[in-house]
């Protein structure tokens, strides 16, 4: 078993989490594109309480739980996924950006949109489908 | 504490309790399995199963694109809890054009890939760990869709 098995108290936890994410999404109405919108247009600071309400908990989690304990609860070890500033995360931040101030969706919320039944949302969870598609087949192997 | 209404016009509970929520989802995951939960990244694993080029083959793709599409499916349900608990089971809809959705939501697969990161992997979770290249990512992400969407309000 390796730290990525996914075994079934593993994937009960996973869909917990999964669920708590999604759940989190719809109150906090980040599914809903007009508000996103309504912040880039800074009529509406909610997101910043979002983002930073999560980052917070997040913070705690990544930096406390390494010290607290010596492995996950369910075993494995704590990963850690370091991201490089290079040409790339910039000009893909750049284009995901663009593309978030046009639709007002981004991943989470796309998918979110399954459950709570945006059906219009549907058309940018599809486009975020094929531009990742377009990503990895356009990437030089 | 009039600045309140004025940031926060449809108040500010609900923001910071849904984020703490998002947050304990994120912190639950690495507390029990010890991995960290952007949500990208599904779309460039999950083709891996279809796809047989290097790209997609990658370890990092293989080794996490089962518990990734759970984790998606987890957010399904989150999301329709949510709706059957909290909204009378009504159907949420947008008044964004469908051009709008389809053209920014590829641009938002695209570059989140490139970037490695979206809202949640680089705003949340790198954020979380204290990565600069993150809030590199967040600052450029912010300001594009920041200018997208004002110009678009102008055009």
């Amino acid at each position: 078993m390796t730290t990525h098995t996914l075994t079934l108290p593993k994937a009960l936890v996973t869909l917990l989490a999964g669920a708590l994410f999604g759940f989190g999404l719809s109150l906090a109405t980040m599914t809903q594109p007009e508000v996103v919108i309504g912040f880039l247009r800074l009529q509406d600071w909610g997101l910043m309480l979002v983002m930073g309400g999560a980052a917070g908990l997040a913070l705690l989690a990544y930096k406390g739980l390494p010290r607290w304990l010596k492995r996950p609860l369910l075993g494995g070890e704590f990963l850690t996924q370091p991201t490089p500033w290079n040409r790339q995360t910039l000009l893909g931040s750049a284009i995901f950006g663009m593309g978030w101030g046009l639709s007002g969706v981004c991943p989470g919320p796309a998918i979110a949109a399954l459950g709570t039944g945006n059906t219009e949302v549907l058309w940018a969870l599809l486009g975020i489908v094929l531009g990742g598609l377009v990503q990895g087949l356009s990437t030089r192997d | 504490m009039i600045w309140i209404d004025t940031l926060f016009p449809l108040g500010w509970q609900h923001y910071l309790l849904g984020g703490l929520t998002i947050g304990a989802g994120v912190a639950l995951l690495y507390l029990f399995n010890g991995w960290v939960g952007g949500m990208s990244t599904v779309f460039s694993s999950s083709w891996s199963y279809l796809f047989k080029r290097p790209f997609f083959q990658q370890e990092r793709f293989l080794n996490s694109r089962h518990w990734r599409l759970v984790y998606a499916a987890g957010v399904v349900l989150g999301a329709l809890v949510w709706r059957f608990a909290l909204a009378d089971g009504q159907a949420q809809h947008t008044s964004v054009p469908v051009w709008q959705l389809l053209l920014g939501g590829f641009a938002v697969g695209y570059g989140a890939r490139l970037g490695n990161g979206c809202t949640s992997g680089h705003g949340i979770c790198g954020l979380g760990s204290l990565q600069l290249p993150s809030l590199g990512a967040v600052l450029t992400f912010m300001a594009t869709a920041f200018l997208t969407a004002n110009l678009l309000r102008l055009a």
